[in-house]
């Protein structure tokens, strides 16, 4: 069934069709709407589940550990400062190995304040050990959300589903909805391990002696590598139930393109639209969209990227003293890899600022000149900056 | 009543508590009171780490440690993901040290009492931060010695009192509030089954000495317990359903300086210092209505 | 000892494999003719080392030597005596 919803209503809704038990969120824009819209279906006995009106969004994350450690499936959404707050337990969430999910709207990270979209908070904390998948549109916010719950509780391992704050969240889109019967075949009923009981007591979060902390540590990050084949599994059994699928990356007219954007999040749709452009014009532009940023699809990308002349990669974050953290990753899989495309790195949108055909085509530009060049004269730019203001 | 103290031990042996640990005892006798039911939440600590150093836990119970500030959140999911089950039987319990409830935990806390969940909270005061070396909390008593309050030539150990955790609980209206002590333990046992019987957020404060931090003989420990309460420093009482009810009246209180001068933490106080903290004590006694 | 996800313990109790009774620097002796068995070293023994019966007795794998069983036993009954190297 199709319905008008905006991003925050497709991340509640999947939420609701996931019957997720314990709902433990905290209220900062723009994420809002979405534990409202969570409230108003257990207000009305549509989502039976104990919703925690947590007093912080520490405390949010806290109490999902302890319910999902206790055995239910719980989940929470939050952004921006809300994420920097609760990143101490994003880290406790991962290493302890719980299926949590969480809906992050992208939104800018203070100081100064912003309440406007990038995404600095999710990528502040891509060390986490949380799956992060970016979202282009709200039929696939709603899609990963459900994936999300799946991927994390066959994998024990926390998924963060992030999208754009005000473009998504707050924008309307025609969304499919899944039939709640539908949605009950491919989510089976939550099972952990080993769950607090008092029938098979154990003990969780111990002190972790160097004998034994740096193998736990592997672990981890084998779980978190193996997550890539996890998601592509689910992915694809998400096709057979409901016809769509995202796959970890996907290629936009880029197998033989000179010159690829490489996005994530919503921007992907506008860059899509200046392909198409570039290609009318009958240049060799292309694009690939990474939909999955933890775990990194390293060999992915380099098999969609590595024919290409240079690659321009946009993100809305910067790693302050170095570059954007999508960059940073790109850059670091081609390292053993000749020939390698050249790369660009574009900052741009932040906080909310609009990134408009003018300024992507700015960008291919460079790159194309790069391309022809062979050489990078400036290698992170900034598009859309306002130097006339710059004290 | 007589309560009879459960034979099972849910907790050690093997556990690397310092020899005469108070904390661990209050850990021993909370849970002969509690039972196997319970999902224990605790804080980072030193009960946490004494007990549970990778491969081996001391304990017997569902337990599971998250972070410092945060036990009363946890125990707090706990519950909800309970309710949900349906497991009527089993209490979530969440334990942490003074520092992460009066201090660092106090949000947590707060938060969770106000909303109402079905938890009991115990908190086992050792008056300071003694797992990472006797750094002073919001609970160390005045002029106490700490690292961080040390004795100087321009200062002399805590110049604050000990906050009021029980008071600030019970403003929030929570239906039962007890202090404790390790060294008045079937009151202690009493007052935690009663506690974990009632449906909603209780709170029990057990004041437990450490033989480090406090500068004490590891035999001491009890001993110096008993001093805190039969010199009326602490005041071992309940308040249920906002009702006062003091536990135990020390026969004739002793004079504080008893209490003080077993202990190194006070043993650079003069004599001054000493009348003064007897006539706080005087006061508190006054409210509690103990002679 | 295989890791388990997330360092997670399903043993319960399984510190009772390291006997800390090799702390100990004194240990406490129970004088059979005196105990009473009434139960207080029991009470506030923290390992707890303590084994209830006719006299009460001491589990020396465990006891640490603090001494608050000897400090509070009422009828001093339980003395603390130094260590020996064997």
């Amino acid at each position: 069934m199709k319905e008008v919803l905006d991003g925050n209503e497709a991340a509640a809704t999947a939420a609701k069709l996931a019957r997720v038990k314990v709902v433990s969120a905290y209220p900062i824009t723009p994420q809002t709407t979405i534990v409202e819209k969570l409230a108003e279906f257990i207000a009305d006995g549509e989502l039976d589940a104990e919703y925690i009106k947590v007093e912080s969004e520490h405390s949010a994350l806290s109490a999902c550990i302890g319910a999902a450690a206790t055995g239910v499936r719980s989940f929470t959404a939050t952004s921006s400062q809300g994420l920097m707050l609760m990143s101490e337990m994003l880290f406790v969430a991962s290493g302890l190995r719980l299926p949590i999910v969480m809906t992050n709207v992208n939104r800018s990270l203070s100081a100064p304040l912003s309440i406007w979209c990038d995404q600095q908070d999710s990528m502040a904390v891509r060390d986490s050990g949380w799956v992060q998948l970016y979202c282009e549109n709200n039929q696939e916010i709603l899609d990963s959300t459900l994936q999300a719950f799946r991927v994390a509780e066959e994998l024990l391992l926390p998924v963060m589903v992030c999208f754009d704050g005000y473009i998504l969240s707050h924008t309307a889109e025609p969304v499919e909805i899944p039939e709640q019967a539908a949605v009950d075949e491919f989510l089976p009923v939550y099972k952990f391990p080993y769950p607090l009981d008092p029938e098979k007591p154990v003990t969780m979060g111990p002190l972790g002696v160097p004998e034994y902390y740096e193998e736990s540590r592997y672990m981890l990050q084998e779980a978190a590598r193996a997550s890539k084949e996890k998601l592509v599994e689910v992915d694809k059994e998400f096709k057979r139930c409901f016809g769509r699928s995202y796959g970890l990356i996907e290629r936009y007219h880029s197998d033989d393109a000179d010159v690829i954007l490489l996005t994530m999040g919503s921007l992907t749709s506008s860059a899509k639209e200046v392909v198409d452009t570039y290609r009318k014009q009958g240049e060799k532009v292309g694009l690939v969209k990474v939909r999955s940023f933890r775990p990194f699809p390293a060999k992915e990308l380099i098999g969609a990227l590595e024919q290409a002349k240079a690659v321009a990669v946009f993100e809305k974050d910067i790693s302050l003293g170095s570059a954007g953290g999508l960059f940073l990753d790109v850059a670091a899989s081609f390292i053993n890899v000749k020939p390698a495309p050249l790369m660009l790195n574009f900052i741009c949108g932040l906080a909310g600022r609009d990134v408009s055909p003018i300024q992507i085509k700015e960008a291919v530009r460079a790159a194309t000149k790069a391309a022809e060049t062979g050489r990078v004269r400036r290698t992170v730019r900034w598009l859309g900056l306002r130097k006339e203001v710059l004290g | 009543m007589k309560v009879e103290p459960i034979e099972e031990e849910l907790v050690g042996p093997g556990h690397r508590a310092c020899a005469g640990c108070g904390c661990i005892l209050a850990m021993r006798h909370a849970l002969k009171a509690l039972g196997k039911n319970v999902i224990v939440s605790m804080a980072t600590g030193c009960m946490e780490v004494v007990t549970t150093p990778y491969p081996e836990t001391a304990w017997q119970v569902p337990w599971i440690h998250v972070a410092f500030e945060n036990t009363a959140a946890v125990a707090s999911g706990i519950e909800a993901a309970l309710k949900v089950l349906g497991k009527k039987h089993v209490k979530s319990v969440a334990i942490a040290g003074d520092g992460g409830t009066v201090d660092i935990g106090l949000q947590a806390l707060s938060g969770a009492i106000e909303r109402g969940h079905n938890f009991l909270y115990i908190c086992y005061d050792n008056e300071a931060y003694m797992n990472t070396g006797i750094q002073r909390s919001g609970a160390t008593p005045y002029k106490a010695w700490t690292t961080t309050t040390p004795i100087g030539k321009v200062k002399r150990g805590e110049d604050r009192p000990k906050k009021d955790m029980p008071a600030i609980v019970a403003a929030h209206g929570a239906p039962y509030v007890a202090t404790a002590s390790v060294a008045y333990p079937l009151d202690f046992i009493k007052k935690v089954k009663k506690a974990a019987a009632i449906e909603g957020p209780t709170y029990i404060h057990v004041q437990a000495p450490c033989t480090p931090g406090w500068r004490i003989e590891d035999s001491k420990t009890i001993e110096v317990a008993r001093l805190a309460v039969l010199t009326g420093s602490w005041v071992l009482y309940e308040i249920d359903q906002g009702k006062l009810n003091v536990t135990f009246k020390p026969p004739k209180r002793r004079p504080i300086g008893e209490y003080l001068k077993l202990q190194g933490r006070f043993r650079h106080l003069t004599n001054e210092d000493i009348s003064e903290i007897q006539r706080t004590v005087d006061e508190q006694c006054k409210r509690f209505g103990l002679e | 000892m295989s890791l388990k996800p997330g360092a997670i313990i399903t043993e319960p109790g399984s510190s009772a494999r390291y006997e800390t009774g090799s702390w100990r620097a004194f240990k406490p002796v129970i004088d059979a003719n005196k105990c009473t068995a009434c139960g207080i070293c029991w009470l506030y023994c923290p390992e707890p080392a303590i084994i209830k019966g006719k006299p009460h007795a001491v589990d020396y794998r465990y006891c640490k030597g603090c001494g608050i069983c000897a400090n509070e036993c009422p009828f001093k009954a339980i003395s603390m005596v130094a260590e020996e190297h064997k």
